[in-house]
C-alpha cells in the first residue's frame, strides 16, 4: 500500500517530531510511507476565516499532490476534517455559484482516501495495539474536529489503552472545546485564553503528567497556556506516544 | 444600561468584562452546565431523536421554501376566525402598527408575555415614547425590566443574575412599577416567586390589552401557539380584551400535525422537560360572553430582515430556529463571554448567525459576530432542527472579509468587505502564495529555523493577542521536509 503522509504546514514547520513519529510508527506496522515534497497546506485557516476563494487553489494543489496515492494519512483531526468535510462543500459552493463541476471533480478523488492517523490505524490497518511502550500517566483531549467532524469516537482512547505502561486518566469535560479555533485564538484572544485555562485546569485535576491530543494546533494553544500558568504537565501528540517503544522510548 | 442594543462595541471588546467577572462567569457556568446535562438526559430518553430532528429540519425547510403560500393561507385562516392580520416590513412599521392598535383601545398600559420578536424591534421603548407602559410578565423578563437591564439568554433572560441580585432588584424597583415587594423579602426562590406573583396578579387583572409573540403559527387554522413554563403567558393571552401578537414570518408551520414534532423537540431541548407545563393555543376571537380569550385579535407579521435572510442559500437555515436555546447552553464562548456581548436579543451561536443576517454586517458588532466562535461544532450537534451553525458562521465570515452578493431590503446588492480586514487579507494572500510555491514555503521555514534563537516567545502587533496569555512554541532546528529529504524517512540511517 502506497500511503502518503500529509503532515500539515503547522507540523512540518513547528512539530517535525510528530512527523518523524508517524513515519516510525507506520513503518513499524509495515506501511510504505511517502512524503510528497510538493505538499503545503490544506487551506483550512483560509477557509475558516472567510477566505474561501483563497483556499480553493490550495485545495486544488492538495489534490494534485496527493491524488495518486491509495491513502493519505494526516496526524491532524482538523486538517483531515478540512479535506473530508469541507472540500466537498467547496465543490458544491462553486457549482452553486455557476462555476461548473471543475472544482468538485478535482477534489473528489482525495476526499474518501484521506484518513486521520488514529482512524487509519484502527479502520484501515485494523490494529489497536501498535506495540508501543510509554510509562506515563496520560489524559486525552478529543479535539473538536476529530470528535464532531470526523467522528473519531473512542479510537484514540482504544489505541492509548493498549499502550504498555500507560495509565489513562479520564479528562473531565473532555468534549468541551479547548479554545484554539485557528484565528479565533487571535480574534477573540481573551475568550480563547479563558477556555484554554479551564481546559488545562481540568487536565491538571486528573493528576496526569501528559496531556495528549491528535492535533498539534490545539496542543500548541494548550502547551502555551500551560507554560504561562506554570503547569508541570506536558502536551504530547498521540503519534509520539504510539511511536514510542521500550527500545526507543519517546522523551 | 440602555434598553436597546444599538451602538454596541465589537464582540471581543464586549466580551472583555464578562471574561474578567468571576461572579458572572460562575453564574453562567453553573446554569449552562446544569441545563446541558439535563437536556442530554431528556434527549437520550427518546429512541427516535435523530428522526425527530430530521423531521423538524424538513418541515421547516419545506415551509420556508413555500413561505409566501403558507403566509397567505395563514392570513386567510386568521381572518376567517375573526382576527386581523397586519404586515410589517421592518421594526419601525411593526412598532407603528402596534402603537396605533393600543391607542385605538384608549389604554395606556399593556401586559406582555415574553416575546423575542418585540424585543428585537424595541417595542417597549416605542410604546413608552407614546406614553404607553408595557409590563413584562415572564419572571425572568420581569427581573430584566425591573433591573433596567438587557436579556442575556433566550430562555432565561436573567441567567446572568443570581438570587441575591434578584432580591435587591425586587426590593428597590417593584414599588415604582406597581405593588412593592413584601417587607423583609429574602432570596429564597419561593419568596421571590411569591413576590413576583403578587406584583403581576395586579397587572393581569387590570390590563385590557395583552401583547404576545408566538412559538408557532398554524397556517391551516390560523392558530397561534405559545409554549411556556410559568402560566403567566396564559394569563396574558386569556385575560385581556384585546390581544396583539407580533410574530416573525418564519414561525408558520403548515398543519397541526407538524406541531407534533416540535412539541417534542422544543421542551426537551430548552428546559429539558418531556413536555412544557403550558401550551396555549388561540384561534381568532371569541364572541361568547363567558368564554376565555380576547374579543379583538391582531396578528402583526414581522419581516425585519427575514426575507433577505431567506434569499441566502447558505444562511437561510438560521430561520429554522425554534429558539430552544440549547446552542447557548453548550457554547463555550457564550459561557465565557455572556449574553450581552452579542449585542442583540439573540445571543449565543444562533445570535452570531441570525443578527448579522437580519441586521446586515455594516456595524462593528455585526461584523464581529461571525468570529465569535471557535467552530467547535457543539451547537450544531445539539440543535433540534439541525442548523449547521459553523457552516453559516464561515459563510458570514466570507461576507465580512470579501463582501459579495446579498439581498438587503429586498434588493440585490453587492456588499463591500467590512473595514479593518485589509492587513489580514494581505496576509492570507501572501500565505496562499507561499503555500502554492513550496520552494518559498521552505525558504521561510529554513529562515525561521536558522534564526530560532532570536525568536521571542511573545509577539508584538496583532500577535500580542496570542502571547499576552500563552507562550509560543519554540521553532525546531529543522523543518520536517528537510529531515525527510536528508534521510528519506530515516531509511538512510539518519535519525
Ligand atoms: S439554533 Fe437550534 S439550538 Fe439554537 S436556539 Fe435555535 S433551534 Fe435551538
Amino acid at each position: 500500500m502506497r500511503v502518503a503522509l500529509f503532515l500539515t504546514c503547522v507540523n512540518d514547520t513547528l512539530y517535525p517530531d510528530t512527523g518523524r513519529a508517524v513515519v516510525k510508527l507506520l513503518t513499524r506496522l509495515g506501511v510504505d510511507v511517502d512524503f510528497p515534497m510538493g505538499q503545503s497546506c490544506c487551506g483550512q485557516a483560509h477557509y475558516n476565516t472567510g477566505y474561501r476563494h483563497e483556499a480553493e487553489p490550495l485545495a486544488r494543489h492538495f489534490s494534485d499532490v496527493f491524488g495518486g496515492y491509495e491513502a493519505i494519512v494526516t496526524p491532524s483531526g482538523s486538517c483531515g476534517a478540512m479535506v473530508r468535510e469541507l472540500y466537498p462543500r467547496m465543490g458544491e459552493r462553486a457549482r452553486a455559484e455557476g462555476r461548473g463541476e471543475s472544482l468538485a471533480r478535482t477534489l473528489a478523488p482525495v476526499v474518501p482516501k484521506t484518513y486521520e492517523l488514529t482512524e487509519f490505524l484502527v479502520d484501515v490497518l485494523g490494529v489497536t495495539d501498535v506495540g508501543a511502550y510509554y510509562p506515563h500517566k496520560v489524559t486525552y483531549h478529543p479535539t473538536c474536529h476529530g470528535l464532531r467532524s470526523l467522528g473519531l469516537g473512542d479510537r484514540p482512547r482504544r489505541l492509548l489503552q493498549a499502550v504498555k505502561g500507560l495509565e489513562l486518566a479520564e479528562l473531565p469535560g473532555a468534549e468541551e472545546c479547548c479554545g484554539f479555533g485557528g484565528t479565533f485564538a487571535l480574534k477573540n484572544a481573551e475568550v480563547s485564553a479563558a477556555m484554554g485555562a479551564d481546559k488545562v485546569r481540568s487536565a491538571e485535576s486528573t493528576g496526569a503528567s501528559v496531556l495528549c491530543a491528535a492535533d498539534n494546533s490545539c496542543l500548541m494553544h494548550l502547551g502555551g497556556t500551560m507554560s504561562r500558568l506554570g503547569t508541570a504537565m506536558r502536551p504530547v501528540h498521540i503519534a509520539e506516544i504510539l511511536a514510542s517503544t521500550e527500545e526507543e522510548p519517546a522523551a | 444600561m440602555s434598553g436597546t442594543f444599538v451602538g454596541m462595541p465589537a464582540f471581543p471588546k464586549a466580551a472583555h468584562d464578562a471574561v474578567h467577572n468571576p461572579v458572572l462567569r460562575g453564574n453562567l457556568r453553573h446554569a449552562t452546565h446544569t441545563i446541558r446535562a439535563k437536556r442530554a438526559r431528556a434527549v437520550a430518553e427518546l429512541a427516535d431523536w435523530a428522526a425527530l430532528r430530521e423531521a423538524g429540519r424538513r418541515i421547516k425547510d419545506h415551509t420556508l421554501r413555500h413561505l409566501d403560500r403558507y403566509l397567505v393561507q395563514l392570513e386567510e385562516s386568521v381572518t376567517a376566525a375573526g382576527g386581523t392580520v397586519h404586515w410589517a416590513a421592518d421594526a419601525d412599521e411593526a412598532n407603528r402598527i402596534v402603537t396605533r392598535l393600543v391607542k385605538e383601545t384608549g389604554e395606556s398600559e399593556v401586559v406582555k408575555v415574553k416575546s423575542m420578536a418585540t424585543q428585537e424591534i424595541g417595542l417597549n421603548e416605542a410604546l413608552l415614547d407614546e406614553g404607553i407602559r408595557a409590563y413584562e410578565t415572564d419572571l425572568a423578563e420581569l427581573i430584566v425590566q425591573l433591573g433596567k437591564d438587557r436579556p442575556s439568554h433566550i430562555l432565561v433572560p436573567a441567567i446572568h443574575r443570581n438570587r441575591g441580585e434578584i432580591r435587591d432588584i425586587f426590593r428597590s424597583e417593584m414599588g415604582g412599577w406597581g405593588r412593592p415587594a413584601p417587607e423583609g423579602l429574602t432570596d429564597t426562590p419561593a419568596e421571590l416567586a411569591e413576590a413576583a406573583r403578587l406584583h403581576l396578579r395586579e397587572k393581569f387583572l387590570r390590563a385590557k390589552v395583552g401583547i404576545s409573540g408566538a412559538n408557532f403559527m398554524v397556517a391551516e387554522t390560523g392558530t397561534l401557539v405559545v409554549v411556556e413554563s410559568e402560566g403567566n403567558g396564559r394569563m396574558c393571552l386569556t385575560l385581556p380584551e384585546t390581544l396583539i401578537s407580533v410574530v416573525g414570518i418564519e414561525k408558520v408551520v403548515p398543519t397541526w400535525r407538524d406541531l407534533e414534532v416540535f412539541l417534542q423537540t422544543l421542551p426537551r431541548s430548552s428546559t429539558a422537560e418531556r413536555m412544557n407545563p403550558y401550551t396555549s393555543m388561540w384561534t381568532g376571537t371569541t364572541d361568547s360572553e363567558t368564554a376565555d380569550g380576547p374579543r379583538a385579535f391582531h396578528l402583526v407579521l414581522l419581516d425585519n430582515g427575514r426575507t433577505d435572510t431567506l434569499a441566502d442559500q447558505v444562511g437561510r437555515q438560521a430561520l429554522r430556529c425554534i429558539r430552544c436555546s440549547a446552542c447557548l447552553n453548550v457554547c463555550p464562548v457564550y459561557e465565557r463571554a455572556g449574553g450581552h456581548a452579542y449585542g442583540s436579543v439573540y445571543p449565543g451561536p444562533i445570535g452570531a448567525i441570525l443578527s448579522p443576517q437580519l441586521r446586515g454586517t455594516a456595524s462593528e458588532i455585526d461584523a464581529s459576530l461571525p468570529y465569535a466562535s471557535s467552530l467547535c461544532g457543539a451547537c450544531y450537534e445539539v440543535c433540534p432542527v439541525a442548523i449547521d451553525i459553523p457552516e453559516v458562521l464561515v459563510h458570514l465570515r466570507e461576507r465580512v472579509v470579501q463582501g459579495g452578493p446579498a439581498v438587503r431590503q429586498g434588493n440585490r446588492v453587492v456588499l463591500k468587505p467590512a473595514k479593518g480586514h485589509a492587513a489580514e487579507r494581505a496576509a492570507m494572500r501572501a500565505a496562499r502564495w507561499a503555500f502554492a510555491h513550496p520552494g518559498a514555503l521552505r525558504t521561510g521555514q529554513r529562515l525561521a529555523s536558522r534564526t530560532r534563537r532570536l525568536h521571542p516567545r511573545t509577539l508584538p502587533g496583532p500577535g500580542r493577542a496570542w502571547s499576552g496569555t500563552r507562550d509560543l512554541p519554540a521553532v525546531p532546528p529543522e523543518p520536517f521536509r528537510d529531515w525527510w529529504q536528508r534521510s528519506r524517512g530515516g531509511k538512510d540511517g539518519v535519525k
